[in-house]
């Protein structure tokens, strides 16, 4: 583990590498919280930088910005059309505060920017507080210099000072630097065995070494600008620990003593393959600098995110596209809004005469910037709620009238706030969609009643068909919640075999893909006794899990509706 | 000014590159969606795409590039009429474009300073007789999604809105690309792309090594590398040129019709789509091979990029459409 110390010196060699090739280095990646080693450091990379625009974004900045567009205000007033130039018009370096907060959207147009290696740079500020909470994956890839300030304090980082003479000789000297073919055989190779599947990598790592080397004042790649670039481009990138083929995986490596002799990774790195001795020196380089978290970090970003917080009523989102309208309210024209003309003309009608007076020689309507109005509409998804109901021989046994009961006092409640209801069953053989989503809460409660008992439990089928009809009303702009009422022996595969310890494994492999497809589900086990194997398809799901060995309906419900509104 | 890398020059992803130069061919194929990880040169192959593709000849001044003057839409005020030879159109479509900027809409500029109703075309318009790429469709908003349904299905782009009532041609092929962990694509979509591809990373490292030092040599001997790959590129051109020709004359077998219909049959492939693009595919395949007839060989080449998208997914065979594909490739085509 490097000390604080280290982690700000190569912070500041990646600053004076990105002075000399900002666009070709396509950014800094900065994940700190706002603070004065943040300010140090970006105080650094801005005096560095060379003599091209500096913009500051922000995370909902508009296309009209970026882009450029009609500037309307000075159209109105003049009468005449001006443009204005976006901020991509012209290169630029671009600094992104609260970078985690970048929409989907930003983050592509921004990638499409730095793809078109039209001389921009970004320096993205990421003060992201969750592991998962993060600049976009399609930027990060994008963005040479990844750094992590958060465990410095101020003590640790003296002010960067800028060399200026340096960096400018570096850049003359930059188109100068040449690198031998090993050196870029070296440096995919060790991005293939770090796991960094982008091809990215290794070319920005190759273009940081090259800048390190300019900046030596040296026009050859050596040993040191390689072992910087590792450091710096590809060990954060890691995603594999480079010994874990033949180590266990749940090995960290001992970064403390890397020569004691016991260390698994020597022996099997030696007679691995034969590889060219550098890139064991770089190894050892990125190795040592790897966070020790790395594995909970890979735990982490592997699970998939849960955004949505499971139930209450379907997200709303306000919009100005489309949904239900809202009242207009007054707004510059961006090109992503939509103009309420009539609310618009409706604003300026009243000022007509007075604004006639004041220019008189302009004909037609006077209209001003601040009368314009712009569209609103808020959209609301319907909530849907699946019950995927045990009607096996088992479950019948025990409470199947007392679930029914529970999904009747759902049903009313769901009948209240205007939700969706549908209906499986499943028993025997296979899962039956009963009831298709639907609001009749008479329908359902007669097909309700109906449910017939009796036979195995096909436990993966219901899963499946959950999850199907949750997809499909996804598709049509719903936000289902899955509700599986089982009594957990889940004895029937999905081929419909009795086939124990089959059905179990297809329910789990079910519960990962549910879980994966991040549809928000509960688990209400009505067996006498609480199933260990229910709570553990719970945890697979992400779902809630209600052991609920002895509740009548209205606790049943009360249960649900808690859980879902959780 | 931007620079394109060479397409011949793109190392390995032979089905990706492969597929687009079959959509060059024969733009009635209808589109290729790209799925696969990060930096695995999904986009650079687009834009490569944009700069190998022939020109066209198209109205100098005409919004949707219509090909004579008979064609150019009734609301279009076109000055320049003259026919000039343009590169083929590649329009990007950017996430989070907004409908009006998709469709096109009322001239707001022109509305409120000279009080004219006029017709501001989207980039639907702009794509017509070309290209339409979408990075990272699957993270595409519903609403843009639908539209695009339906314009790709109809060909056509019909405006009916504050107060205008507009209608152009609006022919493209749609390219998607994008990552599948970040979202699915909604069936409905994924049918109207007439071939899908997955993308990987090589695994290889000396196929990895090679991408690399191409990339390398683009950026730092531009000029001897370019003129090396333009050539390489021009022969594609002309091939790709030559392809249209024989495609006139491409002679299909009833052998060949049944083929595919017993390959999606067996595959249960929703609808027809599924032949009609597998037959459109191979003819442009042997097009491009320069055969005059298709053989149950370039079936075989391109079955998988077809019909891969195609199928009913099942939940529990997440990676498995391509080898189920193969699979009855193998067993239908013995």
């Amino acid at each position: 583990m490097s000390d604080a110390s280290d982690i700000w010196s190569r912070a500041a060699l990646a600053v004076a590498c990105f002075s000399v090739d900002p666009a070709g280095l396509g950014g800094i990646w900065v994940r700190a919280r706002s603070g004065p080693v943040r300010d140090r450091l970006i105080a650094g990379i801005l005096a560095g930088l060379p003599p091209m625009g500096l913009r500051r974004l922000h995370p909902n900045i508009s296309d009209e910005q970026l882009f450029g567009g009609v500037d309307l205000s000075a159209t109105l007033s003049s009468g005449k059309l001006v443009r204005s130039s976006g901020i991509l018009g012209t290169p630029t370096a671009m600094l992104l505060p609260m970078a985690e907060r970048a929409t989907a959207g930003l983050s592509a147009r921004l990638a499409l920017a730095l793809d078109a290696q039209s001389g921009h740079a970004l320096i993205a500020m990421d003060e992201g507080a969750e592991p998962d909470e993060r600049l976009a994956p399609s930027l990060a890839d994008r963005v040479a210099i990844h750094l992590d300030l958060d465990a410095l304090a101020v003590g640790d980082c003296p002010v960067l000072e800028t060399d200026f003479d340096a960096i400018t000789q570096a850049r003359a000297l930059l188109p100068n630097v040449q690198a031998l073919p090993e050196a870029l055989d070296t440096l995919t190779r060790l991005s293939a065995r770090l796991g960094i599947t982008s091809l990215r990598a290794p070319l920005l790592a190759l273009r940081l070494a090259r800048a390190s080397a300019a900046l030596m004042g040296e026009t050859l790649v050596d040993e040191e600008d390689l072992t910087l670039a590792a450091e710096l481009v590809l060990a954060p990138r890691a995603t594999v620990l480079p010994q874990s083929e033949t180590a266990e995986p749940e090995a960290e490596p001992e970064q403390q003593t890397p020569d004691t002799p016991t260390d698994p990774e020597d022996t099997t790195e030696q007679s691995e393959r034969d590889m060219p001795i550098p890139e064991e020196i770089l190894l050892e380089a990125v190795k040592a600098i790897l966070p020790t978290d790395l594995l909970a970090q890979l735990t982490a970003s592997k699970a998939p995110r849960r955004t949505a917080s499971a139930g209450g009523t379907g997200a709303a989102k306000r919009g100005n596209r489309r949904g239900r309208p809202l009242p207009s309210r007054p707004g510059a024209l961006d090109g992503e809004q939509r103009i309420d003309m009539v609310a618009t003309l409706r604003a300026a009608a009243p000022w007509q005469p007075v604004r006639a007076k004041q220019q008189p020689d302009r004909t037609g309507l006077h209209i001003r910037p601040d009368d314009i109005r712009i569209r609103q509409f808020e959209e609301k998804s319907d909530r849907l709620l699946i019950f995927a109901v045990d009607a096996s021989g088992s479950a019948a046994m025990t409470r199947l009238a007392e679930a029914k009961g529970a999904i009747e006092l759902l049903l009313a409640e769901a009948y209240a706030r205007r939700d969706q209801v549908a209906l499986i069953s499943f028993r025997g053989e296979a899962a039956e969609v009963l009831l298709p989503p639907t609001r009749s809460l008479v329908q359902t409660k007669r097909r309700l009643g109906a449910l017939p008992g009796g036979g195995g439990t096909p436990l993966a089928a219901g899963l499946r068909a959950a999850m199907e009809l949750a997809e499909q009303s996804k598709g049509r702009g719903m936000t289902p919640s899955i509700a599986v009422i089982t009594d957990g022996r889940a004895n029937v595969a999905l081929d419909g075999a009795a086939n124990r310890p089959q059905a179990a494994e297809d329910a789990q492999t079910l519960g990962r893909v549910i879980r994966s497809r991040d549809i928000p589900a509960l688990v209400i086990d009505m067996g006498n006794r609480p199933q260990p194997g229910l709570k553990d398809l719970a945890s697979t799901m992400g779902a809630t899990y209600l052991p609920l060995p002895r509740a009548d309906a209205q606790r049943l419900s009360t249960a649900v509706s808690v859980a879902l509104d959780a | 000014m931007t620079r394109v890398f060479p397409f011949s020059a793109i190392v390995g992803q032979d089905e990706m590159k492969q597929a687009m130069v079959l959509t060059a061919i024969d733009p009635g194929i209808g589109g290729v969606l790209v799925f696969g990880d990060r930096g695995t040169g999904k986009s650079t192959a687009v834009r490569a795409l944009a700069a190998l593709l022939p020109s066209i000849d198209a109205v100098a001044g005409c919004p949707v590039n219509a090909a004579s003057e008979a064609e150019i839409p009734d609301w279009a005020q076109v000055e320049d009429r003259t026919i000039v030879s343009k590169p083929t159109p590649v329009i990007d479509l950017p996430l989070g474009a907004t409908e009006d900027r998709v469709v096109g809409a009322l001239d707001i500029e022109r509305a409120l300073t000279r009080g004219e109703k006029a017709f501001e075309p989207g980039l639907l318009a702009r794509a017509n007789r070309g290209y339409l790429y979408i990075d990272e469709v699957n993270l595409l908003e519903d609403h843009i999604v639908d539209l695009l349904l339906d314009v790709a299905q109809s060909g056509e782009n019909v405006v009916e809105r504050e107060g205008l009532s507009i209608r152009h041609p609006a022919r493209f092929v749609l390219v998607g690309s994008g990552n599948p962990e970040e979202g699915e694509l909604r069936p409905q979509l994924l049918d109207r792309f007439g071939l899908s591809v997955e993308v990987a990373s090589p695994n290889d490292i000396d196929l990895r090594v090679e991408v690399i030092r191409r990339r390398d040599a683009f950026e730092n001997d531009h000029a001897a590398f370019m003129q090396h790959w333009d050539a390489e590129d021009s022969a594609l051109r002309a091939r790709i040129l030559a392809a249209r020709e024989t495609l006139k004359t491409m002679k299909t077998d009833d052998a060949v019709l049944r083929d595919c219909a017993e390959l999606c049959v067996t595959l249960g492939s929703d609808g027809l789509r599924g032949e009609l693009t597998l037959l459109r595919t191979a003819r442009a395949l042997a097009a491009f091979e320069g055969a005059n007839a298709v053989t149950r060989q370039h079936l075989r080449s391109i079955a998988a990029s077809a019909l891969r998208h195609r199928l009913r997914r099942d939940p529990l065979d997440e990676a498995g459409s391509t080898t189920r594909v193969t699979r009855v490739v193998e067993e239908v085509l013995a």
